[in-house]
């Protein structure tokens, strides 16, 4: 928890400070903007008197037409590439956790519970059973935080969104801007994750391959459903209930034991949730168990997060236009 | 007249829990239930069908409870010495305002270590009737876990109060938690004994005060407590605790009166 909270706070340390409008810092002669200007520019300068060039008020007034994200989007991202490099020993002591929970697992839990019922009826031992779900947990914790914890934060005390959209950037540029930040921070730690699976020998399949990308669609859905839902949000005791939404899912959506340790009616209530979707893709890429089952576990977590996406963008605008 | 001022310090955070205590009662009430029926349940079949004859033949629950139990009383410890500290001194100044009242460093201090205790009774408490529900313990000496537990919580809360006084950063909290809470969690017996660590490493576990804490609760619960190693526990456990009032003491009146 405390992560959290200092994620956010750092934020709030570190905004004024390193905010976008300062003039570029350098480094020891290196310029320390990290998305190249010509990314980011939106639209081709062109000579002014050159025809079709549209004059600067007219278009500031034409408003842009309504979409799902946009150029403004990479503006927020390098907002936040920014002030998480005053915090990267944070972001790098991140990369301990899952070490410590997989060496845990190996050297004890797995002596104790021996081979696990894998998903194709063939036993697997027991770190190789959890490693994905582990992996499959984090990649729904950090897109959780981000979009939850960090998103509440900037919009309701530092004032981030207030001053974006006081700017050219569109809510709908807000909302796709944090849910690919928390998908670069997510696919960072996925790609560390899987080193580490590999290296203790926990990858039993050419298709973990897939892995990377499947954690990312896993944090896709998760932070725009935890978007819409921040949207909704009035004090950090609302918060709980995010809690309560993950803790349970973490320790229940077949994590540690396969379902069959389950009655059926509670079997039907953990599939339903999206985390175990998200861990049935990631324990069949990596003990290459695949059958077209799988692709209903995509098109979920695909909708979800789509739905959200719209959801929270759509509320951003609603909240902060009025 | 000290006492009465440190007291006076400890319903000042009564007073704050009694309009926010809505929002703990998921990790107060919730977890206990969640861990102990997945972990402990779910997994405990798992464990229980391999064979627990390394767990000295106990089931994996009543083995694994009396663990979490300390393990929680950390968390409690490690959430109430950190930010609302640092908070108090660095965010909203309410310990700049009581110095400059009759309240001394050592009174805001204590009484926070006060209501550190209460916090660590209440959940300790619940987490104990939340054992009983789930049938995970094995004797009546585990009424003699709430004092452990308690005792194992202030052998965190001390020092770490008396360290969070003197940071001026919070990335240091979450430096704290993710390279000294969250090895001990996983590494000091709640989930497995120690025995199982390769040999090199082992030592550095006995040294840790969270196994002293799981191995006290645990020998209570399963009703194998013999006294010299309770004892043993117990003073290791006590020390800490005085040692971090001491540092405590330093570095409040240092951060206060500065």
């Amino acid at each position: 928890m405390p992560e959290r909270l200092s994620a956010a706070t750092a934020t709030a340390a570190a905004g004024p400070t390193a905010g976008a409008g300062t003039p570029p810092a350098r480094l020891g002669g290196l310029p320390l903007r990290i998305i190249p200007v010509a990314l980011l520019r939106t639209r081709a300068p062109r000579a002014p008197g050159a025809p079709g060039a549209p004059r600067q008020p007219t278009a500031r007034r034409t408003p842009r037409p309504p979409g799902l994200g946009g150029r403004g989007s990479a503006h927020l991202i390098e907002r936040h590439a920014r002030v998480y490099r005053h915090t990267w020993s944070v972001l790098i002591s991140g990369f301990f956790e899952p070490l410590f929970y997989l060496l845990s697992i190996g050297i004890g839990l797995s002596k104790l519970v021996g081979t696990v019922v894998g998903p194709g009826g063939q036993p697997v031992g027991f770190t190789s059973f959890v490693a994905p779900a582990l992996l499959a947990t984090s990649a729904m914790n950090g897109a959780v935080m981000d979009s939850t914890f960090n998103v509440f934060f900037r919009m309701k005390y530092a004032k981030l969104y207030d001053a974006a959209l006081a700017t050219p950037m569109r809510a709908d540029e807000i909302a796709l801007g944090e849910v690919g930040w928390a998908l670069i921070r997510g696919g960072i730690y996925s790609v560390a994750f899987m080193v580490i699976m590999l290296v203790m020998g926990l990858v039993h399949s050419v298709w973990a391959v897939l892995a990377v990308p499947t954690a990312l669609l896993i944090g896709f859905a998760f932070a725009g459903a935890g978007l819409a839902a921040t949207t909704y949000m009035k004090s950090w005791q609302h918060f709980e209930f995010v809690l309560l939404a993950t803790v349970p899912m973490f320790l229940f959506s077949t994590t540690f034991y396969p379902l069959s340790v389950y009655p059926r009616p509670v079997q039907v209530i953990v599939e339903c949730t999206p985390l175990y979707q998200g861990v049935v893709l990631l324990r069949g890429l990596s003990l290459g168990n695949l059958r077209p089952s799988l692709l209903w576990s995509v098109g979920y977590l695909a909708v979800m997060g789509v739905l959200g996406l719209a959801i929270g963008g759509r509320r951003i605008s609603k909240l902060l236009l009025k | 007249m000290a006492q009465s001022l440190a007291i006076r310090q400890f319903r000042f955070w009564l007073t704050n829990y009694r309009r926010t205590w809505r929002g703990s009662i998921y990790s107060s009430v919730l977890n206990p239930f969640l861990y102990l029926g997945a972990m402990g349940l779910g997994l405990g079949t798992l464990v229980d069908r391999h064979g627990t004859s390394s767990l000295g033949g106990v089931s994996y629950l009543a083995f694994l409870a009396p663990g979490l139990l300390a393990a929680a009383a950390m968390q409690t410890a490690m959430g109430e010495s950190t930010y609302p500290v640092y908070g108090s001194v660095k965010w909203l100044k309410t310990y700049q305002a009581a110095i400059s009242s009759p309240l001394r460093p050592s009174d805001l201090f204590h009484g926070h270590l006060l209501w550190t205790t209460f916090r660590l009774t209440m959940n300790s408490a619940i987490f104990l009737g939340v054992m009983a529900v789930f049938g995970a313990a094995e004797s009546a000496w585990l009424v003699g876990c709430l004092p452990a537990a308690v005792l194992t919580g202030l052998a965190f809360a001390a020092p770490i109060e008396a360290y969070a006084m003197t940071c001026t950063k919070d990335t240091s909290f979450a430096m704290l938690f993710r390279f000294g809470i969250i090895p001990l969690f996983l590494f000091s017996g709640t989930f497995f004994p120690v025995s199982q660590l390769p040999v090199y490493v082992r030592p550095l576990a006995y040294v840790t005060p969270l196994w002293h804490g799981v191995a006290l609760c645990r020998s209570l619960s399963l009703g194998t407590a013999q006294l010299g190693a309770s004892a043993g526990h117990v003073g290791y456990l006590a020390a800490l605790t005085a040692l971090g009032i001491y540092a405590g003491n330093r570095t409040y009146r240092r951060r206060l009166y500065a």
